[in-house]
């Protein structure tokens, strides 16, 4: 190892360290005893099996028992998993010990072969694709090339085109809801009308459009048409004359389809008078007409005008006056 | 001749007459692979998919994946009478009447969970060693699609119980079609089949998690494999370790009896966790319906990073000639996760471009030999780690008795702020690494003996390393030797000069210490 005066001489690899020969490689008892280790673990995953079967067949699967930390347990369940569990895992634990301790445990060394073709036939190959590109032709027939291109492009349409009945067009679905004039508000779930002397103040309570006689609700009408009630004192509202005429003696009503994303804005804080929703924390105050206060919401909940009709019964003014719930690309925001 | 040799020969001789693979057999049978804990993550991977294979099979013979409405009449007593989709009703059943059918589900769960949180690692420690390097780019693009479909599978497959919960992050997928612009409302009605949440969606989302995406999946593993086996696995720096060889014990019989063993005791834990440890009580939840909602609705954590993202955006929206278009869904939602992964997917190709390594690595990177790599890593941990908090603000707020908004604005600020300083510092410890390393390899390691030399001075006695622990602590490749990178054209520009800049952070590192050096240390010393 003999380096000029200027060159820098870098540390050498040494090579792979002398084996280490095991316990159990020179020492019969060893062995013994690792096999004997292995053997074990193989009849406990036989005896985990045993467990799956027994508790398969004999355990009822009714019937509870209290171990601490898990809380209250199906006995058949957590018999059926800690078999299962001893089962898979010993025969696991078993192949690796005896790979461990008694298969040959001497690193070997391979080559590595390289991924490069030999030159010769890298050329060949690259002169391969010229000569049988060119008998096609290709570069030259740009006829040929350009309506290949176009009846590609357009097959790849018809998977698209087929796919087109999976769903009706939206139409004006996304911009209504069963909510129009003098419709009732049923509270949800039990289906009764609000009489407005039936709210406390600070009561929170979900209701849906009473729909006409023979038809259905469906998830489908509940996922636009579910509106919270909440009454306040009157004093609390912080409203413009328009909005405040929408409430009724401290009661208003809000969309209950959060304008983010969809989900039910559930959670009430009666102190503050805030609405949040549990899916992604945008909050409304209901003083000022649910207007967002915080999160990514952008648009404030649709407030549904209420009133009574002549039995006292709460009801819809009119419908919402704007869509409810996400954006959509068609939506016009410009009012709201 | 033995009854065992007998057995061999003629189970040979029957495989060789029909498929001639003697020679083919031969050579794999031997085939050597490396030997580190880090492997396993990608052999986890691929149990817990087997895992996965199995439990959801036996649970497709009684989950039923329909929309219909049916009223329950089943043994979990406090559901009795209440409307529900026929899916949730199965689900049910197999929770509470089919023997071992609540395990099973419980064990698909969880090695769900652990098939993610295996690729994850797995892809950690693939991407802080330099794994990914030529001629491996294909082999992490691969793994970059089988963590993006592995995501999706795990969100349709939570999402069939149709349970509150999960129908709560089927409605906000759907707000996320809706918010597309031009084709948004088309997309959600032709994916739900008409308005949402319909009868058309579970059953279609069915299909394409037990056979559309697993049969991906397959294809895509088999593939991965094929190239490892073919590329032969990457080992780490060390005595003996070159770049033209590997090191390590044969297929046959060591890591058969290894791998085969691991993959019964990733079952074994496996099936432990859906013994003992509950995983999505769906009958807790009560069945979907968009009127109601349960407080702290979360997502499973491989998605909680998007809806930490979700959750962190500004109220942003442009509305104009009767449009809408919804920032603050579609940058947290599509756009910001786009960019990510289209950068994960062509990250080999760009540290390519800056450092103009064009070369073949086998040897793997100690992390801190590559500051620049492992400090763009930890960034981006930093970043998810910010999401995935703020993923979890309500529960954390709860817990903690911190305010959801004070999370949200540390998520918000953080999220631009703290990568950028994880970036500097990891990088600084880093070279921080490398100097311990040089000074290790040039002055020994500490022994804690002190002596007092007659001068009165007092030295504590180093002692020299070994020589194979001097090798692997000195046998990178430093970016400042390659081979200027940069052609003049490219080198002009913005991006030519961008180009510069970064090859140039990538350069800075503390030199290796060297045998010369080592030697004219030890003349001095003595």
């Amino acid at each position: 190892m003999s380096t000029g005066n200027n060159e820098i001489e870098r540390f050498q690899n040494p090579g792979l360290p002398e084996h280490q020969h095991r316990n159990a490689d020179i020492d019969p008892v060893a062995e013994k005893r690792a096999e004997r280790q292995v053997a074990i673990l193989f009849l406990l995953s036989a005896a985990g099996t045993i467990l799956t079967i027994v508790s398969y067949i004999y355990v009822r699967n009714d019937k509870f028992v209290f171990i601490p930390i898990l809380g209250s347990t199906n006995v058949q369940q957590i018999l059926l998993g800690l078999g299962l569990t001893a089962s898979t895992l010993f025969i696991g634990l078993g192949a690796i010990q005896w790979a461990k301790k008694l298969m040959p445990d001497q690193e070997v060394i391979a080559e590595r072969h390289e991924f490069r073709s030999k030159e010769i036939d890298r050329e060949e190959f690259v002169e391969t694709l010229k000569e049988r590109g060119s008998s096609a032709g290709l570069g030259r027939r740009s006829v040929i090339k350009r309506t290949l291109g176009l009846s590609l492009g357009l097959v790849g349409l018809s998977p698209l085109l087929f796919l087109r009945d999976s769903g009706p067009l939206p139409g004006k679905y996304f911009d209504t809801t069963d909510w129009a004039s003098g419709v009732r508000l049923l509270k949800d779930p039990d289906g009764q009308p609000v009489l407005a002397s039936d709210l406390e103040v600070g009561a929170v309570t979900q209701v849906l459009p009473e729909l006409p006689a023979g038809v259905e609700r469906t998830l489908e009408n509940t996922g636009k048409d579910a509106v919270l009630l909440i009454r306040l004192r009157p004093e609390d509202f912080n409203l413009d004359p328009e909005r405040l005429s929408w409430t009724y003696q401290g009661i208003i009503a809000f969309s209950k389809i959060c304008t983010h994303m969809g989900c039910a804005v559930a959670l009430y804080e009666q102190q503050t008078h805030h609405l949040l929703c549990p899916c992604h924390q945008s909050t409304f105050d209901v003083t000022r007409a649910a207007k967002v206060i915080f999160g990514p919401a952008a648009r404030p909940l649709p407030q549904l005008a209420i009133t009574v009709d002549a039995k006292g019964y709460l009801i819809a003014k009119q419908g919402f006056t704007v869509p409810v719930g996400p954006s959509f690309w068609e939506r016009n925001s410009s009012n709201g | 001749m033995k009854t065992s040799e007998k057995i061999a020969d003629a189970t040979a001789n029957y495989i060789d007459e029909r498929t001639g693979a003697a020679k083919w057999l031969k050579k794999n049978l031997t085939k050597v692979f490396p030997d580190h804990w880090s492997f396993m993550l990608g052999e986890i991977c691929l149990y817990s998919f087997i895992i996965l294979l199995l439990t959801g099979t036996f649970l497709t013979f009684w989950f039923d994946p329909s929309q219909r409405e049916v009223i329950y009449h089943g043994t979990y007593l406090p559901l009795s009478g209440v409307h529900m989709s026929a899916a949730y009703d199965s689900t049910l059943h197999i929770s509470f009447d089919i023997r071992g059918g609540l395990l099973m589900r419980q064990i698909h769960h969880w090695a769900a969970n652990i098939f993610m949180a295996a690729i994850i690692a797995h892809l950690f420690r693939v991407f802080f060693t330099g794994a990914y390097r030529k001629p491996r780019e294909f082999n992490w693009m691969i793994g970059i699609g089988l963590v993006t479909f592995g995501i999706v599978e795990g969100f349709l497959g939570y999402s069939l119980p149709d349970d509150l919960l999960s129908g709560t992050g089927i409605r906000i997928a759907e707000a996320i079609l809706q918010a597309i612009p031009v084709v948004g409302s088309y997309l959600a009605f032709f994916a739900f089949g008409g308005p949402f949440p319909g009868t058309a969606f579970i059953p279609r989302i069915f299909i394409v998690h037990v056979l559309l995406l697993p049969g991906l999946f397959l294809a895509l593993i088999t593939i991965h494999l094929m190239l490892v086996w073919y590329q032969k696995h990457t080992q780490y720096p060390g005595p003996g370790r070159t770049e033209k060889n590997v090191v390590g014990y044969p297929l046959m019989p060591v890591y058969m009896a290894k791998a085969g063993g691991f993959f019964f005791v990733v079952f074994g834990v496996t099936a432990f966790l859906g013994a003992v440890a509950s995983i999505n009580p769906i009958w807790l939840y009560g069945p979907y319906t968009p009127g109601q909602i349960s407080a702290g609705s979360q997502p499973d954590w491989y998605m909680g990073w998007l809806d930490g993202l979700v959750r962190m955006s500004p109220p942003l929206e442009t509305h104009a000639f009767g449009h809408t278009i919804s920032w603050n869904i579609l940058v947290p939602g599509l756009i910001v996760p786009g960019i990510l992964f289209t950068g994960m997917a062509l990250y080999p190709f760009i540290e390519s471009w800056i450092t103009g390594d064009k070369r073949e690595h086998h040897i793997l990177d100690r992390p801190r030999n590559a500051p620049n790599r492992t400090a763009l890593g930890v960034t981006s941990i930093v970043f998810i780690l910010i999401t995935l908090i703020n993923g979890g603000n309500d529960v954390i707020a709860t817990h903690f008795h911190w305010t959801i908004n004070g999370i949200m604005w540390f998520s918000r600020i953080g999220i631009f702020v703290l990568p950028p300083i994880a970036f500097v510092i990891t990088k600084r410890i880093c070279l921080s690494l490398q100097r311990a390393d040089r000074d290790l390899v040039l002055h020994g390691k500490e022994t804690g003996r002190l002596v007092m030399l007659s001068s009165g001075e007092m030295i504590e006695v180093h002692e020299p390393i070994s020589d194979a622990k001097k090798w692997t602590l000195t046998q990178h490749q430093q970016p400042g030797a390659l081979p200027a990178p940069l052609p003049t054209s490219a080198t002009t520009g913005m991006i030519g000069k961008l180009r510069a800049r970064m090859n140039r952070a990538n350069a800075t590192q503390v030199p290796a210490a060297t045998l010369t050096e080592l030697k004219e240390l030890g003349d001095s010393h003595h």
